[in-house]
C-alpha cells in the first residue's frame, strides 16, 4: 500500500514537473540571459559580444555590468521616437479594429442561431491561413498601380494613382486586417450571452434605440471590449512582419528596431536592451489582460 | 426570444467578410495569372504552379517546416495536456503563479523578444542553430498556446464524472483514460492543431534560431517578398490556403458529429 | 406489510451503517457537525433538509469523495477510513447523473462491471438484467445525448445498480424530473429496493419525496441531524418548530403554559379568547413557559355559524382569501391579532350550497389532539 502510494505520488508528481522544467530552461532561462546580455559591451566576434560573466568571479560579474546600453537608448533618440511611434500605432489600430470589429461582431451576435457558428467559424477561418500570406496578398491590392487603384479609377472614384503603400496608412490596413478576428471573437462572446429582453426593457422604458445602445448594450460588452483591445494593443505594439512589409522605411516600429539592430548592426547587447525596454512597455498591460483574463474565467460556472 | 438582423447588422456583415476574403481570393485569382506582373491580368496560366514544384529551395524548405511542424507540436500537445491538467486539477503547489506566468507570457510577447531570448540561450549553451533549435523554439511557444486550449475544456468538465467512474470502481489513473482523455480529447486536437499551424506560420522565432542547415517556408517567402511580388509565391500560398480550407472543414464536420454527443453532457 | 419493518426500534438489530460522532470542516465552515446516525439493512432511508444543511456532505462522505475531519464510518464490520471510493461496495446515482456522454447506454451499464474484471458474458448477462429492470431494452445503443431525461435517469439507476452494491446511494435522485414522472418513478424506486433488497439512502430537499418513499427520514439543519423518524412520526410529531414548518404546512400559535388540567395543557395565547387545550401529554412543560402550538391546515375545521357553547380551541377571523386547488380548497383566515391561518377542506362533493365567501366572519376550530406543543 505505501509502497503504491509512493509511486503513484512521484507519477503525480512528474504532469507538472515535466511542463514547469521545460518552460524554466527554454522560457525562463533565455529571458535571463537577454537580460544579462543587455548589460554587456558589444564585441566583434562570434558571438557578437563579451560575455561579463564568469562563474569564478562574481564580485567581478557585478562589478562589470553596465547600463551603458540602456544609456544609449535614452542618449539616441531614435529609440524614443521608435517607443512613441510604436505606442501611437498599436493605439491608433486598436481603436480602428474596435471600430471595424463591433459591427461585425454585433452582427453576428444578432444572426439566427443556426447560423452562428458558420460566422464564427468564417471569422476564425483566415487565422489558420498564413500570417505572412495574408499580408502579402495587401502588397498587390495598395500597391500603387495596385488592384485598390486599378478599381477605383475603373469606377471613377479617383483619377491619380493612390500611394498607400509604405505608408502608415497601409500598417493600419494590414494591423486591423490581420488582427481582426481578435478583436471580433472576445466582442461576439460577450454580446452572443446579452439577454435581449434587456434592450426591450430599456425601450419598453422610453429609452432610445442609440441610448439604449451606450447605457446597456456597450456598459454589458464591456469585458470583450478590454479582452479584445488588450489582445490587439499588446502584439501590436511589438509588431514586425505587418511594419516591414507594408510601412516602408519611414515607419518606426520598436520591434522592427530590435530587428535592424540584431540583423543589421548585430549589435546583440544593444538589440537586447531594447527587447528589455519593449518589454517594459508591455508589462502594464499585459498585467492588465491576465488580470482581466483570470477574472474571465473565474466568472464561467 | 425573436433576434432580428436590420439591414446595418446584414451590411457590417457583408462589409465584414469582404474585407477579411477578399484580399485572399484576390491572392488566388492572381496565383492563375500568365502574366509575371501580380497585379496585370495577363490570361489564365497554372505555369507558376509548375515553376513552384521546380523550385528546389522552396520544396526543401517546406519539408522542413513541415516536419518541424509537425514533430514541435506532438511535443507541445503533450506538455500543454500536462501543464493544463497541473493548473486545473492541482489546486496550489509550490511555484504555480510562475508557471502561471510562464504559460501566458509567451502568448502575450512579442515574437521578436522571444525569438531574441532563445537564440541568446542556444548561443549561450553553444547548441548549433537549425532544425532542432527551431523545433525547441516552436515546442515552448505552442505548448503555451494547448495548455489554455486545453485548461478552458478541463474547466468547464463536470467532474461528477469522474466521481461516478471510481464510484463504479476505476482507479484514478483509468478514470483519467476512460472518462477524462476520451472527453477533452478534441481540445487536445484543436490545440494540436493549433500548433500546428502556429510553427508552420512562424517568421520571427523561426528567423531568429534558423541556421546555414534549415530554412523554413516562411523565411524563404519572406525574403523573396522583399524583393518584390512573385507570382510563385501567390501559387504556394493559394495551395496553403485550399490545404487549410479542406483541413478545417473537415475538422468542422468532425467536431459536429462529436459535438452532438458532448453537447448534452452538462445534464 | 412493509410497515412491519422496524429493525430501529429493535435494540438487538445490528446497523450497517454508523456513523459515529462525525464532523466534517471544510476550511472554517462546519458542513457536519458531531452527528452520529444509524442506518439499517434494506432500509429505504431518507436525508431531509434545505440546501447547505450538510446532507450532501454526508452522502458523500459515505461515497469516499469526502474524508470526515473527526470520527468514523462504518459499513458492516469495516471502518471506512481510508477506503477510496473505487474500493467500497457503495455505488451513487449522481445529481447530474453523470451519463459518459461518449459511451451507450449499455457501455455505461457495464462500467462498473469491467472495472471488476467481470468475463464478457456475465456483463453483458447484468446489462440486460439491469436494462429489463428499468425498461430501457430498446435503447440500449443510444448514447445519452439522444434520452429524454426520465430515461437518463433510469440509466443513471441501472447503472449504479449493476454492481449490487450493499448499498446505494441516490442524490437527489428525481430533481431534475417533471411533477408527473416523479410521482410514478418515487414508486418505481421503491419496488426496485423491495424486490432487490438493498440498502438506499436518498438525499432531497423534497419533503413529499421523502415522505413519499422512506422508511425513515433524517431531517438536518446546519450540519445537525434535527430529528430521525418514521415519515408519520415527522409529520404528525415533528420534535421542533423548523420540522413543523419544513415538513408539510402549518398554523404557529405562540402563547404561555397555564398548566394541566385533566391531562390536557392549558395555554394562554393572544390569538384566541379562551385559552387553548391541547392533548400532548408527551411534553414536559412548567407553568408560565413560553410555546408554539402547531397545528396542521387540514385539522382545522372552517365554519360560518358559531360553535356550540363549551367547544375547545375556538378561533375568530375574517375570509382573507379563498385558494380553489380541486381537491382542496385553502382558506386563509385572518385574525384579530393579525396572523394569518391556513385552513383546508376536502372538497368531497361537487357542489355546495352557499359556500364560504370572502370578507366573511367565520369561526376555526380544532380538537385537543389536533395539535403539537413545541417548546420554545
Amino acid at each position: 500500500m505505501v509502497e503504491r502510494s509512493l509511486t503513484r505520488c512521484l507519477a503525480a508528481g512528474l504532469v507538472p514537473l515535466v511542463p514547469f522544467l521545460w518552460l524554466c530552461v527554454l522560457f525562463l532561462v533565455p529571458f535571463l540571459i537577454v537580460l544579462k546580455i543587455s548589460l554587456s559591451d558589444p564585441a566583434v566576434a562570434q558571438p557578437p559580444y563579451t560575455p561579463v560573466f564568469d562563474w569564478s568571479d562574481i564580485a567581478g560579474f557585478f562589478s562589470q555590468l553596465d547600463f551603458e546600453n540602456f544609456g544609449l537608448l535614452v542618449e539616441d533618440d531614435l529609440y524614443f521616437r521608435a517607443v512613441l511611434s510604436s505606442v501611437r500605432i498599436a493605439a491608433v489600430s486598436t481603436l480602428l479594429l474596435l471600430l471595424v470589429g463591433f459591427p461585425i461582431a454585433y452582427g453576428m451576435a444578432r444572426a439566427p442561431e443556426r447560423h452562428r457558428s458558420l460566422l464564427v467559424a468564417l471569422v476564425i477561418l483566415p487565422f489558420w491561413t498564413s500570417f505572412l500570406i495574408r499580408i502579402y496578398a495587401w502588397i498587390a491590392i495598395l500597391k500603387p498601380e495596385g488592384l485598390l487603384t486599378q478599381a477605383l479609377m475603373g469606377i471613377g472614384l479617383i483619377s491619380e494613382p493612390l500611394d498607400i503603400l509604405n505608408t502608415e496608412t497601409a500598417v493600419y490596413v494590414g494591423i486591423v486586417y490581420a488582427y481582426l478576428p481578435f478583436m471580433v471573437l472576445p466582442l461576439y462572446a460577450t454580446l452572443e450571452k446579452m439577454d435581449d429582453t434587456l434592450l426591450e426593457a430599456a425601450l419598453d422604458l422610453g429609452s432610445t434605440p442609440w441610448r439604449s445602445f451606450w447605457t446597456i448594450t456597450v456598459p454589458l460588452a464591456m469585458p470583450g471590449i478590454v479582452a479584445g483591445s488588450l489582445l490587439c494593443f499588446i502584439p501590436a505594439v511589438g509588431e514586425f512582419v505587418i511594419p516591414d512589409l507594408l510601412g516602408g522605411s519611414e515607419t518606426l516600429m520598436i520591434g522592427r528596431q530590435l530587428w535592424s539592430e540584431f540583423f543589421s548592426n548585430r549589435d546583440w547587447p544593444l538589440a537586447s536592451a531594447v527587447a528589455i525596454l519593449l518589454l517594459l512597455l508591455l508589462v502594464v498591460p499585459i498585467v492588465i489582460y491576465r488580470d482581466v483574463e483570470a477574472r474571465r474565467v473565474e466568472a464561467r460556472p | 426570444m425573436n433576434r432580428r438582423l436590420s439591414l446595418f447588422n446584414v451590411t457590417s456583415l457583408v462589409l465584414g467578410f469582404a474585407f477579411l476574403y477578399l484580399p485572399i481570393l484576390l491572392l488566388v485569382i492572381y496565383s492563375f495569372n500568365a502574366s509575371r506582373l501580380v497585379t496585370v491580368w495577363g490570361g489564365f496560366s497554372t505555369q507558376w504552379y509548375g515553376a513552384l514544384f521546380r523550385n528546389q529551395a522552396l520544396m526543401e524548405a517546406a519539408w522542413v517546416t513541415l516536419r518541424i511542424a509537425l514533430l514541435s507540436a506532438t511535443i507541445a500537445t503533450v506538455l500543454g495536456t500536462l501543464a493544463a491538467l497541473a493548473l486545473t486539477r492541482y489546486g496550489r503547489f509550490p511555484g504555480r503563479t510562475l508557471f502561471t506566468g510562464m504559460v501566458y507570457a509567451p502568448m502575450v510577447m512579442p515574437e521578436v523578444i522571444t525569438g531574441l531570448s532563445l537564440l541568446l540561450f542556444f548561443v549561450a549553451i553553444d547548441l548549433d542553430r537549425g532544425f532542432w533549435t527551431i523545433t525547441l523554439a516552436h515546442t515552448t511557444l505552442t505548448m503555451c498556446f494547448v495548455t489554455v486550449v486545453v485548461q478552458s475544456r478541463l474547466m468547464t468538465f463536470d467532474r461528477s464524472l469522474e466521481e461516478a467512474a471510481m464510484d463504479l470502481g476505476a482507479p484514478p489513473l483509468r478514470t483519467f483514460f476512460t472518462v477524462t482523455l476520451p472527453l477533452i480529447a478534441p481540445s487536445i486536437v484543436a490545440g494540436f492543431l493549433l500548433a500546428f499551424t502556429l510553427s508552420m506560420d512562424d517568421l520571427v522565432i523561426a528567423s531568429f534560431n534558423a541556421g546555414p542547415g534549415a530554412t523554413t517556408l516562411p523565411i524563404k517567402i519572406y525574403s523573396q517578398v522583399r524583393l518584390g511580388l512573385s507570382p510563385e509565391v501567390n501559387a504556394a500560398s493559394a495551395i496553403l490556403i485550399g490545404i487549410v480550407t479542406l483541413g478545417v472543414i473537415a475538422a468542422t464536420l468532425i467536431s459536429k458529429r462529436s459535438a452532438l454527443r458532448s453537447s448534452k453532457e452538462a445534464h | 406489510m412493509r410497515r412491519a419493518f422496524a429493525p430501529w426500534s429493535d435494540p438487538a438489530a445490528k446497523p450497517l451503517i454508523r456513523f459515529e460522532n462525525v464532523t466534517k470542516r471544510f476550511g472554517d465552515a462546519v458542513a457536519v457537525d458531531h452527528l452520529s446516525l444509524n442506518i439499517f439493512e434494506k432500509e429505504f432511508f431518507c436525508l431531509l433538509g434545505p440546501s447547505g444543511c450538510g446532507k450532501t456532505t454526508l452522502m458523500r462522505m459515505l461515497a469516499g469523495f469526502e474524508t470526515p475531519s473527526e470520527g468514523a464510518i462504518t459499513l458492516g464490520n469495516q471502518n471506512l477510513a481510508g477506503v477510496p471510493p473505487y474500493r467500497r461496495p457503495v455505488n451513487m446515482m449522481f445529481q447530474s447523473y453523470a451519463l459518459f456522454p461518449h459511451m451507450s447506454v449499455e457501455k455505461n451499464i457495464a462500467f462498473g462491471l469491467k472495472q471488476d474484471g467481470l468475463p464478457k458474458d456475465q456483463i453483458a448477462d447484468r446489462v440486460g438484467e439491469m436494462l429489463r429492470l428499468v425498461q430501457l431494452e430498446k435503447l440500449a445503443r443510444r448514447y445519452p445525448s439522444q434520452l429524454s431525461g426520465g430515461q437518463r435517469q433510469r440509466v443513471a439507476l441501472a447503472r449504479a445498480l449493476a454492481k449490487k452494491p450493499k448499498l446505494l446511494l441516490l442524490d437527489e435522485p428525481l430533481g431534475a424530473l417533471d411533477k408527473k414522472l416523479r410521482e410514478e418513478t418515487q414508486f418505481e424506486l421503491m419496488d426496485i429496493q423491495h424486490e432487490l433488497g438493498m440498502t438506499f439512502v436518498v438525499v432531497t430537499h423534497d419533503q413529499e419525496e421523502a415522505m413519499t418513499m422512506a422508511d425513515r427520514i433524517a431531517v438536518m439543519d446546519h450540519g445537525r441531524i434535527v430529528q430521525v423518524a418514521t415519515p408519520g412520526e415527522i409529520y404528525e410529531q415533528p420534535k421542533t418548530r423548523f420540522i413543523a414548518e419544513f415538513v408539510g404546512d402549518v398554523n404557529i400559535l405562540e402563547g404561555h403554559v397555564q398548566g394541566l388540567e385533566n391531562g390536557l395543557w392549558r395555554v394562554k395565547t393572544p390569538s384566541a379568547a379562551e385559552p387553548l387545550t391541547i392533548d400532548d401529554p408527551d411534553e414536559v412543560l412548567n407553568s408560565g413557559q413560553a410555546v408554539a402550538i402547531a397545528v396542521r391546515p387540514e385539522k382545522m375545521v372552517i365554519q360560518r355559524d358559531p360553535p356550540p357553547p363549551g367547544t375547545r380551541n375556538v378561533l375568530t377571523g375574517e375570509v382573507w382569501d379563498i385558494g380553489y386547488l380541486g381537491d382542496w380548497t385553502v382558506y386563509r383566515v385572518k385574525l384579530a391579532t393579525g396572523e394569518i391561518l391556513r385552513v383546508t377542506r376536502a372538497n368531497a362533493s361537487r357542489f355546495v350550497e352557499n359556500p364560504i365567501d370572502w370578507d366573511e366572519q367565520v369561526f376555526v376550530t380544532f380538537a385537543p389532539d389536533a395539535a403539537v406543543i413545541l417548546a420554545e
